[in-house]
């Protein structure tokens, strides 16, 4: 409801009468943009510099090393950059699927049945948002150990299928996008609910869920607290703990610098990419969700 | 028959909601409630030590009341860690939350070119993960590589500000986009009429557009709250690069410090519990502040 309201609103011509504040709003609306950019150019800019250049050329004068430093990168422990890169995907893709199915189904059923409990169910799912990732991590991590779990790709996947709030959104979603009166007449029909979810809900859903994944997948993408605590062995790790680790490993090392900005640049794209071509994704519907709250 | 029909129909729909929800019930009860529940176990255990420590059973594991709960409330460290974060908060939330809202404002404004560029850009750090906007930013501190001259960024006492900024960088879009978005679903009559009243842009924006964000306002200065409370990954990722930021920082940081460095759960149980309390306190306690005030006004 949220969504189409936006787009009517987005369609309307706007007003053109007098202009009181100028250029004012597109100053203030670039120097944002300036500020927000400056670093990722800089990173851009960095990671073609030699080790020579990264220290003496002017900040913003692009520099010849970018292949060797790809190399390089690519070279260090065997190529462990790419391993990060295929497990970050692996978390965040396997996560975010995983997450939206789950929140699709729960957000429906919670949108769409009246059954004893649901209101309970609801705030115990939604109250999820207010616990601290450490009350959490620390004891996932302890238990995960005791299952014979921890420092394996389950103990980083399984903790962040649950997200509350792609449930609260499915449930808005849900309300909005599937007529009570659609699956009525299904039910008239002898369709059974499983069937009706799969049939008529589903293909109404299908907007919705793509902005969960997408939120999940950022989410578990940019995730560091719970695979730096659950995992040991760098050939599991995500992209986020790899490059910790290789600061860590390198910041008293100015000859390593390259490494640590190459690899901070390539793990930029990936997301960036496809944020930029999701762009209609989260432009409606994800804040379709944040006006109806 | 028919009726039979319904009955059967309706058992059947009563079900189907709870087998719906029976994968997020079982994920909620294994990766929420139990480690809530093992938490609240381990911090009000101890260690007990009997002889040398040596041997097996020489340690055991004992009931400890609230003793670990009195030591993290009493732990001088701890609380220095919340004054550090307070002041990185107030920052953060008032920086970030003011560029989001001046942002929102500016392109919902009449007359703005590059709406579609600079929106998209400033909402570009959303898709940057915290620990690569830390490391970018870092090495911009350091006076080595630094294009703003040799500015001691990290120092002790440029360190938070440095910190804040990282987090202003990266959550401005996001909020910016949660109030632009709610700013544009608001129909353009409303303006229409004031215009014709004689109301300025900037009397819109002031008295029309910001009481139609307050929702959303207390709703991101919610999030922004649990999150700042939960300051980890920043300091964690800016640390090796200076030697301002200690082991305990941050009160998450010392809970980390105290189960994986010095490998007492028990105060980092009982301490993860009061930085639980003390975010649900914040953010409730925010809420009703500013309910009462909704309310009082109106």
């Amino acid at each position: 409801m949220a969504a189409t309201a936006l787009r009517g609103s987005r369609g309307q011509a706007r007003p053109s009468r007098h202009r009181p504040l100028g250029i004012a709003p597109t100053g203030v609306l670039v120097l944002g943009a300036i500020y927000t950019l400056f670093p990722v150019s800089w990173v851009v800019v960095a990671a073609t510099k030699s080790k020579a250049e990264l220290f003496s050329t002017s900040t913003f004068a692009p520099g010849a090393g970018l292949l060797s430093n790809l190399a390089d990168l690519f070279a260090y422990r065997d190529g462990v950059f790419w391993l990060w890169l295929l497990n970050t995907a692996l978390y965040a893709g396997g996560g975010a699927v995983l997450s939206t199915a789950v929140s699709t189904i729960s957000g429906y059923a919670l949108a769409k049945y009246s059954f004893p409990g649901r209101g309970l169910i609801f705030n115990l799912l939604i109250g999820g948002i207010l616990v601290p990732s450490v009350v959490l991590a620390i004891p996932q991590y302890l238990l995960f150990s005791k299952a014979g779990l921890a420092d394996t790709y389950w103990s980083v996947l399984l903790p962040q299928i649950l997200h509350p709030y792609s449930i609260y959104l499915a449930r808005i979603y849900s309300q909005a996008a599937v007529p009570g009166s659609l699956l009525e007449a299904g039910r008239l029909d002898g369709a059974g609910e499983w069937r009706l979810f799969r049939r008529v809900a589903l293909p109404l859903l299908t907007p919705g869920m793509v902005t969960i994944f997408l939120f999940q997948f950022v989410a578990i993408w940019n995730n560091f607290l719970l695979p730096f605590i659950m995992l040991g062995d760098d050939h599991k790790f995500p992209l986020t703990v790899g490059l910790y680790t290789l600061l860590a490993a390198g910041a008293n090392q100015p000859s390593l610098y390259n490494l640590i900005i190459t690899g901070t640049m390539l793990s930029l794209i990936p997301l960036i990419a496809l944020f930029l071509t999701m762009q209609r994704y989260w432009r409606t519907d994800l804040s379709g969700g944040a006006v109806k709250s | 028959m028919t009726s039979r029909k319904k009955g059967v129909r309706v058992h059947r729909a009563g079900a189907a909601p709870y087998l719906f929800l029976a994968p997020a019930m079982a994920l909620f009860a294994l990766f929420m409630a139990l480690p809530i529940g093992y938490t609240i176990y381990l911090s009000l255990r101890r260690t007990k030590v009997s002889g040398l420590g040596l041997g097996k059973g020489a340690r055991r594991e004992v009931f400890a009341g609230l003793a670990n709960y009195a030591a993290a409330v009493g732990d001088g460290e701890l609380w220095a860690g919340w004054l550090r974060v307070l002041a990185y908060g107030a920052l953060v939330l008032v920086l970030m939350l003011g560029l989001a809202l001046v942002f929102a404002l500016m392109l919902d404004a009449a007359h703005v070119r590059l709406a579609r560029l600079t929106r998209i850009s400033i909402f570009l750090p959303y898709a940057v993960p915290g620990v690569a906007a830390t490391l970018m930013w870092g090495f911009l501190y350091l006076p080595s590589l630094s294009p703003f001259g040799e500015h001691p960024f990290l120092s002790a006492g440029l360190v938070t500000f440095s910190m804040a900024n990282v987090a202003v960088w990266g959550g401005t879009g996001f909020n910016m986009l949660v109030l632009y978005t709610n700013l544009r679903a608001v129909p353009r009559e409303y303006y229409e009429a004031a215009r014709i009243d004689g109301a300025s842009e900037l009397g819109i924006a002031l008295r029309i557009k910001i009481p139609i964000l307050v929702p959303s306002i207390i709703l991101t200065t919610v999030f922004s709250v649990i999150a700042t409370v939960q300051v980890f990954t920043e300091p964690t990722t800016l640390r090796p690069l200076t030697n301002t930021i200690s082991s305990t920082w941050s009160p998450l940081m010392k809970v980390y410090r105290d189960a994986f460095v010095t490998g007492d759960l028990y105060s980092a149980a009982a301490t993860s519990m009061v930085i639980a309390g003390i975010s649900l306190v914040l953010s409730f306690g925010f809420l009703r502040v500013v309910k009462n005030r909704a309310f009082g006004e109106s």
